[in-house]
């Protein structure tokens, strides 16, 4: 914005003290600067279109040029922010260890294909009696051992591969239903907000957790669904589309009364892409700062899940499913089988809230990530 | 508007969720895959004239649009008939259950308030400074925690190797010192996360209002600034932690899902749990149904009370 060509083709009305205003404006407000970018630079080609004459087609060609620019800058204010930067270091260095745990290997009838030939793990997660049962933390096995003589090192590296995988997809899932309706409802209003929008009522009416469970035993004989995997997502993506449907909806409203949205509808653009262009780029920064937090919920109840036993298969070296035999072997006296999964799913989900709290500094510094949350419900 | 104008318009915006929930509700048993029949009497081998008594008891026979009718009248009369798993009556299971629940959920939740409260006053006034990172540290750590970890980690540490608690419930009436102090553990557990999301919300929330020009008014006045904090930006800063009941309600609800397992606390989160592992349908369509009428009233009441006290709102 601030390297813009000089006014020289602007015609024969020079418009004097405009820029320096505009830019003063801009350095003093960064945030504001942010949020808007898309819109403004919209707003400005519109204008300097109509005082050159140029027919005006689209009006966003100078728009698509401005979110590297903003993301750039978020990711310098990201990186100066040291909690933030530890989380991420905590979700790259699990994320590597959950892939190199184990050989990821792609096998059809023919020909079986390595994709990823290491292996961090010693043994094979589900394999029995590799060490005695319940065995104490040592050196052949760091984290010990479980009641069928499992390593819990290499189940813990392996079941990052759920948890992580769990949560990305079921908050992608969730995104892919909720910012489209969300969206739509806050675009259109009227009778298609209503109908969607009870539609979120109804469903925020039940708890996260409680609502996956009643919707697993739905799920679960589903054949395409398989071993249960899908099952969890799919029960975790039919109960998180809601929240960011009711906060997309939320931005839309004060986004949509825009000038470049008024603009670009006197344009005659279409709402289609007056909603993909406009609307949802100007509004999605808190979606995306609520939906990195989300991963960590999603991940605890996906963890909660496993520990009452439903979805999976009992057994999954999933963090949660691990501790499901906690509860019997803490009796015992055997605190490491409980300690080491339940440790990494702490530090996982403390490592999320970091990094989307950066994430929230960087890109909306004035922004509260806790109201968001509120307004959530 | 007046209040009553108000209060009629948040009740007809609740009537609709109510239907939709009790719709939701209802449709759980038609959603599962195979006949409704086989799913209430839990996917046995009936004989037919069992099968024939049990669509009529549930009025299967009748178009769907009937059968809501009448699952919704059954329902507003609490009558839920009888599990098909265990064979006692539905409404009486939940009516045991369910003090149980509120006894945990409320002691959990007065715990939350009163580590919340004072942990958001103090992060909000020291923002930028050494106890407020603190604060947020530990807030977001009680976030991170797994319910079900701390839960069996503290189970451990007082019950099992320092004896201080009883691992399992002790046959004593719900009003009794011999439950207060086994009450203790799962109270900790459930109202860890939820005094941290207080704490948060109420942080946010006055240091919006510390903003504002009354207090600068209040400064002004001479008043000291423990009154300022207390009295003016406190009273006005609660109001939105307030409104957020109901995400708080259903907070704790998710948690004695899972705590109550741990702790083998009888209440109405481990009956789902064991009604779902049960295929109990019956009873889980119940419990549904409990949660999600009470999550809805409990938002309908904060809304209601906010507006009373704040009149602002009222648009």
């Amino acid at each position: 914005m601030s390297d813009r060509q000089p006014t020289t083709d602007r015609g024969r009305i020079r418009i004097v003290g405009f820029d320096e205003a505009t830019e003063q404006k801009r350095d003093s407000d960064a945030s504001s600067d942010a949020a808007d970018a898309d819109g403004a630079a919209a707003d400005q080609s519109i204008a300097s279109r109509a005082a050159t004459g140029i027919e005006s087609t689209t009006a966003s060609t100078s728009a698509l040029a401005q979110p590297g620019r903003r993301l750039e800058n978020a990711w310098r204010r990201f990186r100066r922010n040291r909690s933030a930067m530890a989380g991420l270091a905590v979700l790259i260095v699990m994320t590597v260890l959950a892939v190199f745990a184990r050989p990821i290997t792609v096998a059809t009838a023919e020909v079986t294909v390595t994709l990823q030939p290491f292996s961090l793990a010693p043994s094979d997660p589900a394999a029995m009696f590799v060490g005695p049962p319940n065995a104490s933390p040592s050196p052949a096995h760091p984290f010990g051992t479980d009641w069928a003589g499992r390593d819990q090192f290499s189940r813990v590296l392996v079941g990052g591969r759920y948890t992580l995988s769990i949560g990305l997809v079921a908050v992608g899932l969730a995104l892919c239903v909720g910012v489209p309706l969300g969206a739509i409802a806050g675009y259109f209003g009227g009778w298609i907000d209503e109908a969607i929008m009870r539609v979120v009522d109804v469903l925020y009416a039940f708890p996260f957790l409680v609502l996956a469970i009643a919707i697993v035993p739905i799920l679960e004989p589903v054949p395409i669904l398989g071993s249960g995997y899908w099952t969890v997502v799919v029960a975790l993506a039919v109960t998180g589309w809601v929240g960011y449907a009711r906060l997309i909806r939320g931005e839309v409203l004060s986004v949509r009364e825009r000038e470049y949205v008024t603009a670009a509808r006197a344009l005659g653009v279409p709402d289609r892409t007056i909603i993909r262009r406009h609307v949802v780029p100007n509004a999605i920064a808190p979606v995306v700062v609520q939906a990195t937090l989300n991963i960590g919920t999603v991940v605890l109840t996906a963890a909660a899940l496993g520990f009452l036993g439903l979805g999976l298969e009992p057994g999954s070296a999933e963090w949660g499913a691990m501790l499901a035999q906690g509860r019997s072997s803490l009796l015992r006296g055997d605190w490491h089988v409980t300690v080491f999964p339940g440790l990494a799913i702490f530090l996982f989900v403390l490592a999320i809230n970091l990094v989307g709290d950066g994430i929230n500094d960087a890109l909306e510094p004035n922004r509260d990530v806790d109201d968001d949350r509120r307004r959530m419900r | 508007m007046s209040l009553g104008r108000y209060v009629g318009r948040r009740l007809a915006v609740t009537v609709p969720v109510l239907f939709g929930v009790t719709a939701l509700t209802f449709s759980f048993v038609h959603l599962l895959p195979g006949d409704a029949v086989d799913a209430i009497v839990g996917f046995r081998a009936v004989s037919p004239a069992t099968e024939a008594a049990t669509r009529a008891e549930y009025h299967l026979d009748q178009p769907v649009w009937d059968q809501y009718l009448l699952w919704l009248r059954d329902a507003i009369t609490l009558e839920f008939g009888e599990s098909p798993v265990t064979g006692r009556d539905v409404s009486a299971t939940i009516g045991r259950r369910l003090p149980a629940t509120l006894a945990l959920g409320g002691a959990a939740w007065l715990l939350a308030l009163a580590i919340g409260i004072p942990a958001g006053i103090v992060a909000a006034v020291r923002a930028g400074e050494p106890a407020d990172e603190v604060g947020r540290l530990a807030a977001l750590a009680g976030i991170a925690t797994p319910n079900f970890w701390l839960g069996l980690i503290l189970l451990f540490v007082f019950s099992v190797r320092l004896g201080w608690f009883r691992v399992l419930p002790p046959d004593a009436p719900l009003v009794s010192l011999a439950t207060a102090k086994f009450l203790v553990l799962p109270t900790i557990t459930l109202g860890t996360a939820s005094a941290a999301l207080v704490m948060r919300l109420l942080r946010s929330s006055m240091r919006r209002e510390l903003d504002a020009t009354y207090v600068t008014a209040a400064r002004a006045k001479g008043l000291p600034e423990r009154t300022v904090i207390l009295k003016h930006v406190l009273r006005n800063a609660v109001l939105p932690v307030v409104t957020v009941a109901g995400l708080q309600l259903a907070f704790l609800v998710d948690g004695a899902v899972v705590v109550e397992g741990i702790f083998s606390w009888p209440g109405m989160g481990r009956l789902l749990v064991q009604s779902v592992l049960q295929r109990d349908y019956p009873v889980i369509q119940a419990i549904v149904l409990v949660i999600g009428i009470a999550i809805v009233l409990a938002n309908l009441l904060v809304d209601i009370v906010y507006a009373i006290l704040d009149p602002r709102i009222r648009y």
